[in-house]
């Protein structure tokens, strides 16, 4: 508990700075206060609180269940384009904002999938859920998806390469938060 | 959302039948990593919160439509970074867009960014993966996404 506050003192302070704005806000009716609280702080908050926990849940499985082995052979090191295919699929199924993706990759991380692969997954993870892909037809229809989608997958594979060159005998690591 | 619930009390359900004290050990990593890692949320979601407040809709609009020429598209490319929007939200903005007037390929370029550069995230991801790469990412996915809205406008000149 204790390295906690001292990791985060500045964001405690951002809290409990809004607290007390947003309590003073109601407590006096300054509305453009009160509507940074309804109209965009619970509104995200909300989504998160039911999220988060859940997604780290998992994931606390995940790290004690899933076999570090396997993961290497599949989607580490030396797995070539059948790991960057598997990597897309997973990424494709996920849920959420892209914060939620991060804790993902360091279990990814931890269990060996490879750097490029690690990439992949951030940058399909972002781009082409499946649930989000479903909106987006919605709302631009098929032949904006499609294009999106057409064009992102080349990308986001080339920049996961172009990271792992990066970092290729660097120490590359992703920290446990 | 519902989809993530049922698969976690699944998870935990056969995780808890297989072995009752691997299940206790890997939620409570999984909280502390949560209660760790939330106070770096909490705070993004207030300065979040109070910059979406101060830019109303209206003012987006005005620099994204035809009249905005390439500033359009630089404005939605620095609009799409910073903003963090849910899908839930950001679909529906740029369908509304696109009706008042504002063309694909600027809406293109807006919601690449939005989905593949977080700049307001940033620091929950140097949490992670640390200030160089956190940085370097997100640099190559801001030219990224602005190479495949450039894609995208070939399609619909």
């Amino acid at each position: 508990m204790k390295e906690i506050v001292k990791k985060n003192w500045l964001n405690f302070i951002i809290i409990a700075a809004f607290a007390a704005f947003t309590a003073l806000s109601f407590y006096l009716g300054f509305s453009p206060g009160e509507n940074i609280f309804t109209d965009h702080f619970y509104s995200f908050f909300k989504e998160m609180i039911l999220f988060l926990p859940l997604m780290f849940i998992l994931i606390g499985l995940g790290d004690i269940w899933i076999n570090r082995d396997k993961v290497e052979k599949h989607i580490g090191k030396d797995s070539g384009f059948k790991g960057i295919v598997l990597v897309i699929f997973l990424s494709m199924a996920q849920v959420g904002p892209l914060y939620g993706a991060f804790p993902v990759t360091y279990l990814l991380w931890k269990k060996g999938a490879s750097i490029r692969n690690i990439f992949i997954y951030i940058g399909a993870f972002c781009t082409i859920k499946i649930p989000m892909i479903t909106f987006e037809i919605g709302f631009l229809g098929w032949k904006f998806s499609l294009l999106r989608t057409l064009f992102t997958l080349p990308i986001i594979i080339i920049i996961g390469i172009l990271m792992e060159k990066l970092w290729k005998n660097k120490s590359f690591e992703v920290k446990q938060p | 959302m519902e989809i993530l619930t049922i698969i976690a009390v699944v998870a935990i359900i056969v995780s808890f039948i297989a072995n009752r004290n691997k299940t206790w050990a890997g939620i409570k990593k999984g909280l502390v990593m949560f209660l760790k890692i939330l106070p770096a949320i909490l705070s993004v979601l207030i300065l979040i919160s109070i910059v979406l407040s101060l830019l109303p809709n209206e003012l987006i609009l005005k620099h994204l439509g035809e009249e905005a020429g390439i500033t359009g598209f630089v404005f939605a490319a620095i609009a799409g970074s910073v903003a963090l929007l849910p899908g839930f939200i950001a679909y529906p903005l740029s369908g509304m867009l696109v009706k008042t007037g504002v063309s694909y390929p600027v809406i293109a370029v807006f919601i690449t960014t939005l989905m593949m550069v977080g700049v307001m995230t940033l620091p929950i991801e140097i949490k992670f993966f640390g200030m160089r790469i956190s940085l370097i990412r997100n640099t190559l996915y801001f030219f990224g996404a602005l190479l495949i809205g450039f894609f995208i406008g070939l399609f619909y000149l």
